[in-house]
């Protein structure tokens, strides 16, 4: 009873062998280098996928190498303020202004006084010293049951608080981004108090826990559970590439003049800053003007049905087809600024 | 680990009054209720289905029962979050479920709402019951059927048998299985995230991402890590004093006929088909219309999946053995370490990697600065070896828990009889401790290489450049709420996943049962 069973029975040997291949072929890349120059490190939370294309065509056609270390938004700023000044990174890439206002907050970017850039990226967008310029623009608007919905019932954000919605509401989690940092903007337009008394309302004329996701808000409505929602127009342009007769259409709010500061449709950026620690100043400006020129707008914006932020480009024919609006000219940092105010207020509306 | 724990509590030393007074004052007080439901109400949900499927399969012979038996560990494969998706997909009001009652039912006709903590609770069940399930078929198989025939000779029935011998004797199994269920219900965001309910854990990213205080962040983390401590503890203490040895041969598996037979295999089989076929089907039908996507990269994503997970299988096997065999001499100091070292797994992966980054990134620049600027910079942060370092901090207990229950089974007896015959010290352990412990230990490994291949905010923050994994790559599809191309590297991880699974199902018939004719 004491004879103990061989360890390694032969049933074992194939998962070892597979175990050692894996091993033995991963080791040799750990040494190696990159070789031709020293690439350009960017750290990026853009989607790898939209991202990484254009990049690839900047590399083949500068002869410039790129390292593109993809993570998300949290941990790489912590990540870039970990490894300090001596971080590989060049250039931060991310969605969201709050992200970018965080970023250069934190003193992770460099102050850009560049001529360039300004004439190409219009002053809303960017950061006002200079350490962050939005790439591609992000419209928050109202999506409506073509259906059950006439488009004079709408007017603004605010007016989806109103009781002929009661029941009728569909929106996203207040943990998203795109939601905090529309509250932030209704903040910095009318105060704390208006601003609560609109998510309020909001919240009851909810017809449905809000959803994780936008495309989730957007099938609610198609499928009848409720009439309106809000949602960044790129989601709803997915949704129809899918599904050609979709019942849903996109409203564009505040848009009369007299609002004052409400005016205009809510947008977000996606946008770039050169780091601080960046050891290829001159190799990350020449790319974030690259990325900011008419060349690299369009594809920057078109590939996720966005809006580009240089106004020479036009958008794509499908975004196009969603009508003009006039968009909210309040500086885009101010989202990030005023986010944790949004996050608080949102919490004391009982907006989940 | 001591330091990313010892990060987790620094987070206290740099707590901004503002941001913290809002989360432990006003974000709190609504989380933790349902952050409660969810750790009580999931464990006891996962271990019903986890122990009952397990002794049905282990004592049992019904028709269907190998396969099912196989079939049953699938679910450990699907990352969690993926299923909340797919259950959402089906079950919610725009969904086809729906759609169809109210076609025939007219408007009416609804179903209770999925997104709601019960249906986190029941998806997450249904995503972790494999972990009892596992731990409990290793235990009924080594036990089981020798319980039932004691049962019987003192006049009980089959039933009585369960209850009376059964249950209790795998019960450091079954309460590892649970204890993983828990700390991993307690550390998931994805799935919860998925059905907006929120938890502790969303309160922490919600902290940090949202209002910008990692402090924050860490603090809320640090009460995870305690409450796993105690509950953890609380296990232990019950357990001392109690023998749970095996002894002897294997029994014959009861042969269940008529009813009871089907009876168990539809029932088994509808679990298979709710928790793994169906939503693998659908994950099959959701890549298939994104199948442009896959391109010759994947290969290589699938790669460094395989190879991250078959390294840190390796690593902390060898980590849990070492705590097991420091427990079994090094008393209170080794149980206290082994302790320590398995805290990590209820706190969740993006909190741990900052919590491990950060002094590692520290160090990187100290010994940058320290050494002449012509000397290649090092970066000690994302190197292959801080990789499985953050998993070895996360796993550990995943490795440990099956190989201590293990550990329970030998009896006294064949220790002194060892050492009688001139054995040990690590010969000892060696050649009588190891080859006991072989399925507790292959079992471990299996545990691990699946939660490895499905880890994702660890392996994102520290992975090399270069080292994108499958999981990476269902980030990058999530990131843009893309759930369903995201199906594409998700059947990867599935399909990977199941790899070790079949393997194990075939080398080792872990009852080693005579089938009876």
């Amino acid at each position: 009873m004491l004879r103990a069973k061989l360890w390694v029975t032969p049933a074992h040997r194939p998962l070892l062998a597979l175990m050692a291949a894996c091993v033995a072929a991963v080791l040799p890349a750990c040494g190696q280098q990159q070789s031709a120059g020293e690439p350009l490190v960017i750290y990026s939370s853009r989607n790898e996928q939209l991202i990484k294309p254009l990049l690839d065509q900047y590399a083949s056609e500068t002869d410039q190498a790129i390292e593109l270390v993809t993570g998300k938004e949290g941990p790489l700023l912590q990540r870039m303020r970990a490894e300090g000044d001596q971080s590989p990174a060049d250039l931060l890439l991310t969605v969201d202004a709050g992200n970018l206002w965080k970023a250069a907050d934190d003193g992770l970017l460099r102050p850009l006084d560049d001529a360039t850039l300004e004439q190409r990226i219009p002053p809303h967008l960017r950061d006002p010293q200079g350490r962050w310029f939005g790439l591609s623009v992000r419209a928050r608007t109202i999506a409506y049951s073509t259906e059950r919905v006439q488009t004079d019932a709408l007017s603004t954000y605010a007016a989806l608080g109103e009781p002929q919605w009661d029941g009728r509401l569909c929106l996203r989690t207040s943990k998203k981004v795109y939601n905090q940092s529309l509250v932030a903007m209704m903040i910095a337009a009318k105060g704390e108090d208006i601003a609560q008394a609109t998510v309020e309302s909001w919240v009851a004329n909810l017809a449905t826990e809000p959803f994780a996701n936008d495309t989730a808000v957007l099938k609610a409505i198609a499928a009848g559970q409720c009439d309106v929602g809000i949602v960044n127009s790129y989601y709803f342009g997915r949704l129809q590439r899918e599904a050609d007769e979709l019942p849903v259409a996109l409203f564009w709010p505040n848009q009369a003049e007299g609002l004052g500061e409400a005016r205009g449709v809510h947008v977000n950026v996606s946008g770039a800053g050169i780091t601080k620690a960046a050891d290829q100043f001159d190799a990350a400006l020449a790319l974030l003007r690259w990325l900011a020129s008419a060349e690299a707008q369009a594809g920057f914006a078109g590939d996720n049905l966005e809006y580009p932020a240089n106004p020479a480009v036009e958008p794509v024919p499908q975004v196009q087809a969603w009508g003009d609006f006039v968009p909210s000219l309040i500086n885009v940092s101010t989202a990030g600024r005023l986010q944790a105010d949004a996050v608080k207020l949102m919490e004391r509306a009982g907006y989940r | 680990m001591c330091m990313a724990l010892a990060s987790v509590l620094l987070g206290w030393l740099n707590l901004d009054a503002e941001s913290a007074g809002y989360v432990w004052g006003t974000a709190l007080p609504r989380v933790l209720p349902t952050t409660l439901i969810l750790a009580v109400v999931v464990p006891a949900l996962a271990g019903v289905l986890g122990v009952a499927a397990a002794w049905l399969v282990a004592v049992h012979e019904f028709p269907g029962r190998r396969l099912l038996e196989a079939l049953l560990i699938v679910p450990l494969a699907i990352p969690a979050y993926l299923l909340a998706t797919v259950y959402i997909g089906w079950l919610d009001y725009a969904g086809p479920i729906q759609t169809l009652l109210r076609a025939w039912f007219g408007q009416g006709a609804a179903l209770p709402p999925i997104r709601s903590t019960g249906g986190a609770a029941i998806t997450l069940a249904l995503a972790l019951y494999p972990y009892v399930y596992l731990l409990a078929r290793g235990a009924f198989a080594t036990q089981g059927q020798r319980a039932l025939e004691v049962g019987q000779s003192l006049g009980m029935s089959r039933w009585q048998g369960f209850w009376r011998v059964g249950l209790p004797l795998a019960r450091p199994w079954i309460a590892g299985g649970l204890l993983l269920v828990m700390m991993e219900t307690l550390a998931d965001f994805g799935a919860v995230a998925a059905f907006n309910v929120d938890t502790l854990t969303v309160s922490i990213y919600q902290a940090w991402f949202a209002l910008f205080s990692l402090p924050t962040a860490l603090s809320l983390a640090s009460v995870l890590v305690l409450v796993a401590a105690v509950v953890a503890a609380a296990e232990r203490r019950t357990r001392r004093q109690r023998g749970y040895t095996a002894a002897g041969q294997q029994a014959r598996r009861v042969h269940l006929h008529g009813a009871g037979a089907w009876g168990a295999t539809v029932a088994l089989g509808t679990l298979a088909t709710v928790a793994a076929l169906a939503p693998i089907t659908q994950l099959l039908v959701w890549a298939a219309q994104h199948a442009s996507d896959f391109d010759t990269r994947y290969w290589a994503f699938a790669s460094h999946s395989l190879s991250l997970s078959a390294m840190a299988v390796g690593l902390l096997l060898a980590g849990a053995l070492a705590l097991a065999g420091l427990q079994n001499r090094a008393g209170r100091a080794g149980h206290l370490l082994a302790r320590i070292a398995q805290s990590g797994y209820a706190v969740p992966g993006a909190v741990l990697a900052v919590a491990l980054f950060t002094p590692l990134a520290g160090l990187s620049n100290a010994f940058n600065a320290a050494t002449p600027a012509d000397w290649a910079p090092i970066l000690l942060h994302t190197s292959l070896a801080t990789v499985l370092l953050a998993y070895a901090t996360r796993f550990m207990t995943v490795a440990s828990q099956p190989i201590e229950a293990g550990q329970l089974r030998i009896t006294p007896a064949l220790r002194d009889a060892a050492r009688s015959l001139g054995l040990q010290g690590s010969r000892l352990w060696a050649t009588v401790h190891l080859p006991l412990l072989r399925p507790a230990i292959l079992g471990a490994a299996l545990l691990v290489f699946i939660d490895v291949m499905k880890e994702l905010p660890m392996t994102l923050m520290t992975r090399p450049y270069g080292w994108d994994t499958l999981a990476v790559r269902v980030f990058e599809m999530t990131a843009e709420g893309e759930w369903e191309r995201a199906a594409v590297p998700g059947i990867g991880i599935v399909l990977l996943g199941l790899l070790p699974v079949a393997w194990l199902m075939r080398s080792s018939d872990p009852s080693g049962a005579t089938d009876a004719a």
